[in-house]
């Protein structure tokens, strides 16, 4: 068992897909840096942080891209964005069997402020472009720094969210809700409160990831096999649907109730979920949780 | 306050001799993250070693000539461009990186 977390994004690449058969586009030696961080005195990456390509997963011609956590948290700069963006629009015309998307990140490159900003939307609207042309877009998560800020909408814009108990997925970081909210509102250190909120088990039961898998790049290769194929039409239908299932999970927890003082926010949802004995969950190795709740879905 | 400017700091270091490394694809090892560097090898058709450093900690000039001539005397490799991008590593970081770089050429393994 090798663990996903603590894989580069290059090792995960070698290790995920079929041996040898990553064939890089825009590979370091092409040198397409970013022209934002010199300016700042902040080093470089001759990948800017992603490296993208073709391979095959068990056989199967896939396009694949995959974010390096400790490159500025995975932050989507201009280049970085650009890249992600082709790989997209590349897949509409060659039609892969599916784009998978290694993501881990902070969300936009605070240091390329407006153009990481923009190359986030534009990336969101390539995955769903590539969506709406029937090749599925599969999105891991399962690095340290988690899949946050605009790559985490990104993700929920994909076909399929796989995710590790220790991946994160959430929209602001933690450190960004203290900030906001107030530390009496949500500790960014109390770890675990964040992975209560954020955590893959959490996802998993809400219905925001399709596959919880453990902390190791075998699972990550057997639950994006699994996902190969599994295209999920973007439809009004299936928009109406999702909303549906908001409006339902935030009624089953009333404002009232959060917080009361015998459960904290996620076991309360959880409980009004159905799942058993919720208050086990967080102490729920992989294989546990997977046992104790059958997954509703989306 | 330091008279250093801030910003990147470019340096550039040119041996000659040694074996060649021969044609090879190019080879990256580790990250640029706080305390780490990452390290990309090349293969060129000259006779010489070509290092180009941008590292974000400027005023180690001496270090890295140090550093890098201690690298020629343990591989002295030719037809060879290596490339550095550098947050801060230490010094001994920096030679461990060097040596898994070279470690990857298809006949790293020789003395």
């Amino acid at each position: 068992m090798i663990s996903y977390a603590e894989c580069s994004a290059r090792e995960r690449l070698a290790l995920l897909l079929d041996a040898g058969s990553f064939h890089e586009w825009l590979p370091p030696a092409e040198r397409l840096t970013s022209p934002h961080l010199a300016q700042l005195g902040v080093p470089s990456a001759f990948d800017d942080g992603v490296a993208i390509g073709r391979a095959l997963l068990d056989g199967q011609a896939v396009f694949v891209a995959a974010q390096e956590g400790a490159f500025m948290g995975g932050g989507v700069g201009e280049v970085h964005g650009a890249k992600l963006v082709g790989l997209l629009r590349r897949a509409l015309r060659d039609r892969p069997a599916a784009v998978l998307l290694l993501a881990e990140s902070g969300g936009v490159r605070l240091h390329e402020a407006n153009a990481g900003l923009i190359a986030v939307s534009e990336v969101m609207r390539a995955v769903l472009d590539v969506r709406a042309a029937g090749v599925p877009v599969v999105v891991l998560i399962g690095g340290a720094n988690g899949c946050f800020g605009g790559m985490g909408i990104v993700a929920r814009c994909a076909d399929q969210v796989v995710m590790s108990d220790v991946g994160r997925l959430a929209m602001s970081g933690p450190e960004v809700i203290e900030a906001s909210h107030g530390v009496d509102e949500y500790d960014a250190r109390d770890r675990a409160l964040v992975w209560r909120t954020s955590g893959g088990k959490h996802r998993w039961l809400t219905g925001d990831c399709d596959a919880l898998v453990e902390d190791d790049v075998a699972a990550f290769r057997a639950a994006a096999i699994a996902a190969l194929g599994a295209a999920r039409p973007v439809t009004l239908q299936a928009l109406e649907d999702e909303h549906a299932l908001l409006a339902e999970r935030l009624a089953a927890v009333p404002e009232a109730q959060w917080n009361d003082g015998v459960h904290d926010d996620a076991t309360r949802l959880w409980e009004r979920l159905g799942v058993a004995d919720a208050q086990r969950v967080p102490a729920l190795d992989v294989a546990a949780l997977l046992a104790l709740h059958s997954h509703g879905g989306r | 306050m330091s008279d250093i400017p801030a910003g990147l700091e470019t340096l550039d270091f040119s041996y000659a001799g040694g074996r060649a490394a021969g044609a090879f694809a190019p080879v990256l090892v580790g990250v640029v993250g706080s305390g780490n560097l990452e390290v990309m090898l090349e293969s060129t058709p000259n006779d010489d070693c070509s290092v180009r450093v941008q590292t974000s900690a400027r005023g180690f000039a001496p270090i890295w000539q140090a550093v890098m001539d201690d690298f020629h005397t343990r591989h002295g490799l030719a037809g060879l461009r290596v490339s550095i991008n550098d947050m801060g590593a230490t010094p001994a970081v920096v030679s461990l990186r060097l040596d898994q770089a070279v470690a990857e050429l298809p006949n790293g393994a020789q003395p």
